[in-house]
């Protein structure tokens, strides 16, 4: 056991040091591997290529006997199919002819007609040769091989192939062997021609058959330049006789000596076929295949979390199958050949070694922990699976050791490739997969880096200012939000497997490669297999790179001589030129040999059957329904037999009277008219291929572009990479740039922010110590402040209390505004109600008595002064602490609301506040500054903000007093005030020209806001910089504004209001007496009162197409029909409270006190999935469009995608990590967000979405 | 075969089970497949199909060599044997298919040992392999052959299986198949080509085996598959 452990750590350490190695020189290794696959590989070039080509086997002819059935103790290496007779024993007899000298009055067809007719004298002499020794008489009849029916489907070769009879075929089988059919024809080349087929024709083709030489070389055509006729009499014999095959020899080349023939005759070539794949194979072998890829697929399948699945598979694959051809390569360069049939072993060799510790492999290293460096990932995902690889290793070996001693060779064979297969693929997987996998999972990690929600594209160019320092990214930290998991599969999972079959072929443009691929494998098949075409062409070269032999080059000179005359006399209108040149050669033709033509025999004669097609033989034999498949032919060496025919002999043949009709010479070209001819039919080819291939490749193109009208790969190499995993608006062509985003802080306020509100263009916000900030909400530019004027005066002194009042033109007039004007107007409108409560609580008060008297320098300009607070930055903070008996008194004086109704952080502010709210009936004694203020404002005291909206340019806040007031967002005047309510103001709902205010004792008060424009100040004016505003009433600061409470609904609930809502001309309030009350916002009579939560309301949902949503303590949700009341499906989410909800098109977002947030469908209300978020999350929801969503944590914004629950980012607010938590939350028109954060605002842009909104 | 491959393609759509994500309502396939008799019935229509399918590749394996290069009936060569024999083939895969996941169930373990569909098809190809070397190879002599087979086919027990069940019922059903097999040629119902008493013994009892045992991989990858489908719909609900 120890030993086993030693021995699996041992393992497990050697496997991490590997892994390492691997992943940190990546290219050395994978260049290493190539070198040895390919080096393993090298010894396979030797091997024949798979398939069914013919293996020769020589011997010598003298002293040959065929082979017997059992081979004993041969010293002479023979290859196993020789055994037994062969099929046939094949004697060519090679006839050359010529006309020579060619006369002047000969035509064309003289060429090849009187050659041709001799091969009946030939085949005479042939069939009645008899040779008789001791042994008695032998001829061709006993000898030959007996043929009996074509098969049925040959009917049409029964008049040229012989039939019950020796197979013997020779061109006159074409007239069927008759001398005067020959004689009567009157077109030996349509003849010829007739049986041909039509088309493309790889196989021997008729002409083969019987000319026994290729068509190019028969020289039986108009246009032959050698004049030489070549064909043969193929004659297969079934016994071997030496003495009358002598014989025959002898007497052939006795006729018809060949003079400068050296061909040799000592050998005979055997011919082994390999079997042919018949159907009755292919159907199991197909079957085995099927189920290799089917294997192959479900294995690769289960890749996963990686970078590119495709790019692994493929690893994958390669590692397979280059392990098996190591196997094969080394198993032949140490001396065993493959006697198996590769096709039919394969797939068992690849499911034997298998995928499967690639996929291990795999598995492993992906569920190491994301946040480790890529090596060392690699190398503890290799050393956690080295020891069960290796033990799965041990077993293999161990499994095919034992098929070994089956002691069957076939067996044997098999498992030696296993052996050395599963050897060389464990070498792969270690060098070649890992590294390629350690590449992926540093590329994945790269593509996590870059893949960010693309930052600032729509985000003006930054402006220096003092309120916008802009806080530098922090770095990432390994905190569950920033686990950026976007596995590919994930990823993918966003487009539906079709497109992405698509984008993938689009994106790689695989159709169109393979395509063109396949045309020029295509063309190159057709150059190289066309009868005129490159492989004749090769077939001929050796000889003449050799040079061994006297074979004709084009430009032969006695070639030409003897050709000259003729072309000369051939009376053509069209050869003037020719003529000028003529003479010259014809003063030549002395110099050459005036004998006959010597009819030339080179050593590619010798074994001219070689030039022949493979199939030649098999396909003669099986017309005869015998199979050479696994059997072998012996063929002879090959009688040469020339023939010279004199000028004078040539026209004795008898003409047939329409030869002379023939076309002469249709070429008139002088150069080489043979290899224009001959050439002809490549250039044709040639351009037909490269034609078809123009043509595939353009109709490729416009598929191509009729497919993918979007130009995929237009942003460059690294977008398009990027482009399938992407975000969705990627879709939308936009391709983000590779930044992060970085929030904007906005900085100014010196307290906690307590209300946010925002109208798109504007935002407001207000913090503890009352002072309301106004903000761009485009550029985040503080524009206005609004101090708490409260802590301000109540500095200056209490006395004010008592005081009644007018404005303070003084205090005020300095800042160069006018809020008199609507003060005065509110107090003409109110009668005495004036605008300027000044006794809100004393925040500073204990802080400010002992400062020294910075109040002037305060209070003398708003303009340029900086809030209190920020002068005295540092002691507000530290007395924040301080208030915890005022709380309490609050809390004992203003029948403060239950606790469980603010149990959210959100909440837990607001009684605080209205702590300091009422504050100012401490007894505290600010002395008087000596301002000279004038009459203090009204007795009451104004209390804190506790609510806030923000519609046009006024800010409608309300107070913990009961007070609302409106102020003026851009220039920061109160513009008026209504302080009818004595109850705090815990909402407000700012819609159109009407404002609700629901207050702490349950009442509901509703409010117009009027405009009276001043004579004369008709004219819009808007705020300078902003073209455009929103859609809700503007308010220009001329207006006279009028805030009057048409109406209070005392009652609205039995206990205090926490939510109110208001949109599509509704107004819905929830309340801690377990109901929703939905009010028409017009006229505030009340709609409908909705029950069915069992606890108190918390959140409420209602948006512009009138859903409505609520949520309540008892963790329910329900949604309702506000048009009829009815209740549409009630749903428990949460333990415990729900803190949020938002409404999408098709879903509800739920967020609870339990940190969890759910996604509903919103018709069925089934829980899609929820999110579990971190302890003590922020419980801001929002929703940017239909599949973004932002939350707020601690700290930190987090973009969902709200179709599959993704996290897509965490963007950080600030450096430090234990910040507070984002507890407002809103979503600008803009696509921004903003969010308090803190003392401070964030306002994050995300402008991939304004794409999308566009 | 191309429609037992779509099928099982079809079967693990997705495969990200765990992944939180909108969940098309069930739609009428799932909740067919979920009927427990539809279930039944597909399953069994899948693996007779297979059975048939293989019953007939088999066979041609066992057809002569000597096919010449024009074959005058390649085709019903195919359909050479008895007709009656691959729908038996494909009868008894959907008995045996259906009647390994029921054994699992009913014993109470279930298998976990490579349940995956690459582990099937492996599973099938070493199967096919084994047919084919007993086909094909030359073996010296009969013994040699069926120890051959023999260790073939508990190699692929051990390598895909490793059940004791499974071996079990394995090993039964083959002696039971080969006793069948043997009554017909008895009987003179139908006939081998090479009516070597030995030679069909010691053949087919380890073909039988391991087609037994494939085809059980196959029904048990099918089962878990639906019993899968199950679940998760006990979980929607």
């Amino acid at each position: 056991m120890t030993l086993r452990e030693r021995l699996r750590q041992k393992i497990s350490a050697a496997f991490y040091h590997h892994g390492l190695l691997c992943a940190s020189y990546p290219v050395p290794i994978i260049l290493f591997t190539s070198a040895s696959i390919l080096t393993c590989c090298y010894p396979l070039l030797r091997l024949p290529l798979p398939g069914t080509g013919p293996v020769e086997f020589t011997t010598a002819v003298r002293g040959y006997a065929s082979p017997s059935h059992n081979p004993l103790g041969d010293p002479v290496e023979r290859p196993d199919w020789y055994r037994g007779p062969p099929v046939a024993y094949i004697q060519q007899v090679l006839v050359k002819a010529a006309v020579s000298p060619w006369g002047s009055n000969l035509l064309p067809v003289d060429a090849f007609r009187p050659p041709l007719g001799q091969v009946f004298t030939l085949l005479e002499e042939i069939r009645n040769h008899v040779h008789s020794d001791s042994s008695g008489v032998q001829s061709l009849e006993h000898l030959c091989l007996q043929v009996t029916d074509l098969l049925p489907g040959l009917r049409r070769m029964q008049t040229v192939l012989p039939e019950h009879g020796c197979l013997l075929v020779s061109p006159g089988n074409y007239w069927q062997n008759q001398q005067e059919l020959f004689d009567s024809d009157p077109d030996l080349l349509k003849t010829v021609q007739k049986h041909e087929p039509k088309g493309l024709h790889t196989s021997a083709t008729l002409r083969d058959l019987l000319f026994g030489v290729p068509g190019k070389h028969t020289g039986v055509s108009h246009y032959s330049k050698k004049r030489v006729v070549t064909y043969t009499i193929t004659i297969a014999l079934s016994t071997y006789d030496a003495g009358f095959l002598g014989s025959l020899r002898a007497r052939l080349k006795q006729l018809h000596p060949s003079a400068n023939c050296s061909l040799g005759e000592e050998h005979m070539v055997h011919v082994h076929f390999k079997e042919e794949i018949g159907i009755a194979e292919l159907i199991p072998l197909v079957t085995t295949y099927i189920i290799l890829f089917a294997y192959i697929y479900f294995s690769t399948r289960k890749i996963d979390m990686v970078k590119s699945k495709w790019g692994l598979a493929l690893a994958a694959v390669v590692t397979v199958l280059s392990s098996l051809l190591m196997s094969v390569g080394l198993c032949t360069l140490f001396g065993l050949t493959p006697t198996l049939n590769g096709g039919e072993i394969f797939p068992y060799l690849v499911v034997v070694i298998g995928l499967e510790n690639v996929l291990v492999l795999t598995k492993s290293v992906v569920s190491t922990p994301v946040d480790l460096e890529v090596k060392l990932r690699i190398a503890q995902g290799l050393s956690n699976e080295s020891w069960s690889i290796m033990k799965n290793m041990a077993t293999e070996l161990c499994i095919i050791l034992i098929g070994y001693f089956t002691l069957v060779p076939a067996i044997q064979e098999f498992c030696l490739f296993a052996v050395v297969g599963l050897v060389s693929d464990f070498f792969l997987q270690m060098f070649f997969f890992t590294t390629v996998l350690s590449i992926d999972i540093r590329r994945m990690e790269l593509a996590d880096l870059n893949r960010r929600l693309p930052a600032e594209a729509g985000l003006p160019p930054p402006k220096p200012g003092p309120l916008r320092p802009r806080e530098a990214p922090p770095p990432p930290r390994p905190s569950p939000h920033t686990i950026t998991l976007q596995t590919p599969a994930f990823r993918n999972l966003r487009l539906p497997k079709r497109l992405r079959v698509v984008y993938f072929l689009a994106r790689t443009r695989l159709a169109q490669r393979i395509i063109m691929v396949g045309t020029v494998i295509w063309i190159g098949i057709l150059v190289y297999t066309d009868p005129a075409g490159l492989r004749t062409y090769l077939a001929a070269q050796p000889p003449h790179l050799g040079g061994m032999a006297p074979v004709f080059p084009g430009g032969d000179p006695a070639k030409a001589l003897s050709v000259l005359p003729a072309r000369e006399a051939t009376p053509l209108p069209e050869n003037q030129s020719q003529r000028h040149l003529a003479p010259g050669r014809v003063q030549e033709q002395p110099r050459g040999p005036p004998a006959a033509t010597q009819v030339p025999w080179g050593a590619e004669d010798e074994e001219g059957w070689r030039r022949l097609s493979f199939r030649h033989w098999p396909s003669l034999f099986s017309y005869y329904n015998i199979t050479l498949a696994k059997r072998y032919i012996s063929i002879l060496p090959v009688i040469p037999v020339t023939l010279h025919l004199g000028p004078q002999e040539a026209p004795e043949t008898p003409r047939h009277p329409q030869d002379a009709r023939l076309p002469p010479d249709p070429i008139p070209k002088f150069s080489s008219p043979d290899l224009q001819a001959a050439d002809l039919t490549l250039y044709k080819v040639a351009a037909l291929g490269l034609a078809a291939g123009v043509l595939l490749v353009l109709l490729l193109f416009c598929l191509y572009r009729v497919l993918c009208p979007r130009n995929y790969g237009q942003n460059g190499v690294s977008h398009g990479r990027r482009r399938r995993g992407d975000l969705p608006c990627d879709d939308y062509g936009y391709s983000p740039p590779v930044s992060e985003i970085s929030p904007l802080l906005l900085r100014g306020h010196s307290m906690d922010i307590e209300c946010l509100a925002s109208d798109g263009m504007l935002l407001a916000s207000c913090c503890l110590a009352g002072q309301i900030r106004v903000w761009d909400a485009q550029t985040g530019d503080c524009l206005t402040v609004i101090p708490n004027h409260n802590g301000c005066w109540e500095q200056r002194g209490a006395s004010w209390d008592g005081a009644g009042g007018a404005c303070d033109p003084e205090s005020l007039g300095c800042e160069g505004r006018d809020p008199c004007v609507g003060g005065d107007s509110a107090s003409e409108d109110e009668g005495g109600g004036f605008p300027f409560r000044r006794h809100a609580p004393p925040l500073r008060p204990p802080l400010f008595t002992d400062q020294p008297d910075l109040t002037p320098l305060i209070d003398t300009n708003f303009d340029s002064r900086l809030p209190p607070s920020s002068v005295h930055a540092a002691p507000p903070r530290g007395a924040a602490f301080d208030y915890g008996g005022l709380v309490e008194r609050a809390y004992t004086e203003h029948e403060p609301p239950s606790p469980a109704a603010y149990p959210s952080p959100s909440y837990s502010s607001s009684p605080p506040t209205a702590g300091f709210a009422n504050c100012r009936r401490s007894p505290v004694e600010a002395p008087d500054r000596g301002f000279a203020c004038g009459p203090p404002p009204a007795a009451e005291w104004e209390g804190s903000v506790w609510a806030m909206e923000l519609r046009g340019n006024l800010i409608a806040a309300g107070r913990s007093s009961g007070k609302l007031q409106l102020w003026d967002a851009v220039e920061g005047s109160l513009r008026c005030s209504n302080e009818e309510g004595a109850s705090g103001i815990t909402a407000l709902a700012f819609l159109n020209n009407r404002i609700v205010a629901a207050r702490l004792d349950g009442s509901l008060d509703f409010f117009t806001v009027e405009l009276n424009k001043p004579p004369g100040l008709l004219q819009y004016r808007g705020a300078p910089g902003r073209g455009s505003m929103p859609p809700s009433p503007c308010y220009s600061s001329d207006d006279l504004i009028s805030c009057q409470l048409t109406r209070s609904v005392l009652c609205a609930h039995q206990k205090p209001i926490t939510v109110l809502r208001a949109a599509a001309g509704r107004v819905v309030t929830g309340s801690q007496d377990h109901t929703v009350r939905v009010y028409r916002l017009d006229d505030s009579c009340c709609l409908f009162t909705l029950q069915g939560h069992s606890g108190a309301i918390t959140a409420i949902y209602i948006d512009e197409t009138m859903v409505l949503a609520s949520g309540g303590q008892d963790g329910a949700i329900c949604l309702w029909d506000v048009l009829t009341g009815s209740r549409v499906s009630h749903v428990y989410g949460h333990r415990g409270d729900v803190t949020s909800l938002v409404c999408t098109n098709t879903c509800v977002i739920s967020s609870g006190l339990d940190d969890l947030i759910c996604i509903w469908d919103r018709s069925t209300g089934i829980k899609l999935y929820s999110i579990q978020q971190e302890v003590g999350c922020g419980d801001s929801l929002g929703v940017i469009s239909d599949s973004l969503l932002v939350t707020g944590g601690q700290g930190c914004v987090s973009f969902w995608d709200l179709n599959f629950g993704d996290l897509l980012q965490t963007v950080y607010l600030g450096q430090t990590s234990d910040g507070q938590g984002v507890r407002q939350l809103l979503v600008l028109d803009n696509a921004a967000i903003v969010c308090d954060f803190g003392s401070e605002l964030s306002l994050v842009y995300v402008p991939s979405v304004l794409e999308k909104l566009d | 075969m191309s429609r037992t491959l779509t099928a099982m393609a079809d079967s693990t759509p997705g495969g990200y089970g765990s992944e939180p994500g909108p969940r098309p309502a069930p739609g009428p396939y799932i909740s067919a497949v979920t009927n427990r008799t539809t279930n039944l019935v597909i399953r069994g229509a899948m693996l007779f199909s297979v059975g048939v399918f293989l019953a007939l590749v088999l066979n041609l394996l066992q057809v002569q060599r000597n096919v010449t290069l024009f074959p005058p009936d390649v085709i019903s060569s195919i359909f050479s044997s008895a007709w009656w024999v691959p729908p038996c083939c494909g009868t008894a895969s959907a008995l045996i298919g259906l009647l390994y996941p029921c054994i699992d169930s009913r014993l109470g373990e279930p298998h976990r040992f490579k349940r995956e569909w690459s582990s099937v098809m492996r599973c099938v190809a070493v199967f096919v392999g084994i047919n084919h070397a007993s086909a094909k190879v030359d073996f010296a002599n009969n013994v040699q052959l069926s120890l051959t087979l023999a260790a073939l086919s508990v190699g692929l027990w051990w390598s895909f299986d490793r059940s004791r069940s499974g071996f079990s019922l394995g090993v039964v059903i083959a002696l039971l198949a080969t006793l069948a097999t043997q009554l017909l040629v008895y009987n003179g119902v139908f006939q081998y080509t090479s009516p070597d008493f030995l030679y069909i013994r010691s053949w087919l009892p380890c073909i039988f085996f391991a087609g037994v045992i494939t085809m059980g991989n196959i029904g048990r990858q099918l089962a878990l598959y639906e019993h899968k489908v199950a679940l998760e719909k006990t979980h929607q609900d």
